[in-house]
């Protein structure tokens, strides 16, 4: 997996209230001597990046400059595909279904991008839910011009761009999902034909 | 098992919003909680409690769970706590671990070389948590709390439950953080909070109907770091035992009524 090094200043900086008596450095020491590498799962993901540290010390609210500059960072590591984002949304069903990906129990590569564990999409899918926003409609609301297009492509690539504290993976950025797939996600959420928007 | 294809039926054939279909699996739990299969577990766990293992041949019933040699009555509902035999906070599973390597004198490896079962065999060690467990029924819950290693222990686990990092940058309260949300149709519990943590707690470790095993709780930890994306979590590291440390002394002074059925 990619790692992004965001300036150190960033261990330096002091949430006053929100720390406990461990720090995320200690945390992390504790989880590099008391977790191992299995399959897929190696232990260069318990080293946290700059995203990671950050949201941990601050509670999920950085401060609003910071947060800025660094959703800026991550933005950068969007490549946002030539043409047409809206993929083939029949595809884009199976892959919000598809809860694999990533686990030491996955085989590696691509999995799914566990979509309705937390969100609502197609009406069909009453098992859904509900950590994140409902999306039924979706592209029904807001169009699915281009800007709409990269918006989506982009937020499911990588949603730390966009809200640098959101609870929702990196699905293209930690290799979760191909830009393929992601292109047949937004097919499913902006495609007028997708059930979503039915 | 009619009932939960019944549910299933209900659940696949119709178009039913989420709460009716929360509503079948409430009656369903409340169904199978009837004839759960854990007095099984208890029961083949008692046979295991008292039978001659390891190169010493002898039983674990001189196993000190911290209320003294063979006292069970209560030893859960006081775990984890610090034992100072070993310097270190422990939780139910890795006391017996370390019964079975000082009073049967095995291995750590021979010890650990199956934690976890499957739905054909279940592990040595969640039989005897099952029978464990049972012993502290109707016991308030009242994890060690007073030893600096039990302050640290907790202080340790509440840091971990908001840590987030793993390959989704997750930490447990991306999960158990807020109220009322669910993954997929699976309520969520806020595990920092009491009132979630208090029914929790108070029925692991507990049978699942889904897959028709019965599972601890350094199963339930480990399952949820394989679902957040981490590496695995050594089996009864420091790590596992401060977050269920953090989570008991949350739970505090809830009557335990388990070993509990899940869905």
């Amino acid at each position: 997996m990619r790692r992004i090094t965001v300036f150190s200043v960033v261990g330096l900086l002091v949430f006053p209230g929100i720390l406990s008596a461990q720090t995320s450095t200690d945390v992390q020491k504790v989880l590099q001597r008391d977790f191992h590498a299995r399959g897929q799962a190696t232990m260069d993901r318990v080293v946290q990046d700059g995203v990671q540290r950050v949201c941990t010390e601050s509670n999920d609210r950085p401060p609003a400059e910071l947060a800025k500059q660094m959703e800026a960072d991550q933005m950068k590591t969007i490549a946002f595909p030539q043409g047409s984002l809206i993929g083939d949304w029949k595809n884009g069903e199976r892959i919000a279904q598809n809860g694999r990906g990533l686990q030491w129990t996955d085989k590696a590569g691509a999995g799914g991008g566990s979509c309705y564990n937390c969100h609502q999409l197609s009406p069909q899918e009453s098992s859904h839910g509900t950590l994140g926003p409902s999306l039924l409609q979706f592209g029904a609301k807001r169009g699915n011009g281009p800007e709409m297009q990269r918006y989506v492509y982009g937020k499911i690539y990588n949603a730390k761009a966009y809200n640098l504290c959101s609870q929702m993976p990196r699905l293209g950025w930690s290799g979760t999902l191909t830009p393929e797939q992601i292109r047949d996600l937004v097919g499913l959420l902006l495609d007028p034909a997708s059930p979503v928007n039915q | 098992m009619k009932g939960f294809f019944t549910v299933v039926t209900i659940l696949v054939s119709l178009p039913v919003a989420a709460q009716d279909a929360k509503k079948e699996i409430l009656k369903y739990q409340q169904m199978i909680a009837d004839g759960s299969p854990v007095e099984l577990f208890e029961l083949e766990g008692e046979a295991l409690w008292k039978k001659a293992q390891g190169p010493h041949k002898v039983s674990l019933e001189k196993c000190d769970l911290g209320l003294g040699a063979g006292v069970l009555k209560g030893a859960y509902a006081r775990l984890p706590r610090y034992f100072k035999d070993a310097d270190r906070v422990m939780d139910l599973e890795t006391r017996l671990l370390h019964c079975m390597t000082t009073l049967q004198g095995r291995s750590p490896e021979d010890a650990t070389k199956r934690v976890f079962g499957n739905e054909n065999q279940p592990s040595e060690m969640e039989y005897l948590s099952a029978y464990v467990a049972a012993q502290s029924r109707g016991m308030k819950l009242a994890a060690g709390t007073s030893h600096p290693k039990e302050k640290a222990a907790y202080e340790l686990g509440k840091a971990l439950f908001f840590h987030r990092t793993g390959g989704w940058d997750m930490s447990c309260a991306s999960c158990h953080g807020e109220a009322d949300k669910r993954i997929r149709m699976q309520d969520l519990p806020v595990l920092h909070k009491r009132e979630f943590a208090r029914p929790i707690m108070a029925t692991w470790p507990a049978y699942r109907v889904s897959n028709s095993q019965f599972k601890t709780m350094q199963w339930r930890i480990n399952d949820c770091y394989r679902q957040m994306r981490y590496p695995e979590p050594n089996f009864a590291s420091d790590a596992t035992i401060a977050l269920t440390t953090f989570l008991t002394v949350t739970a505090a002074g809830e009557p335990y009524r388990g070993p509990g059925t899940k869905r």
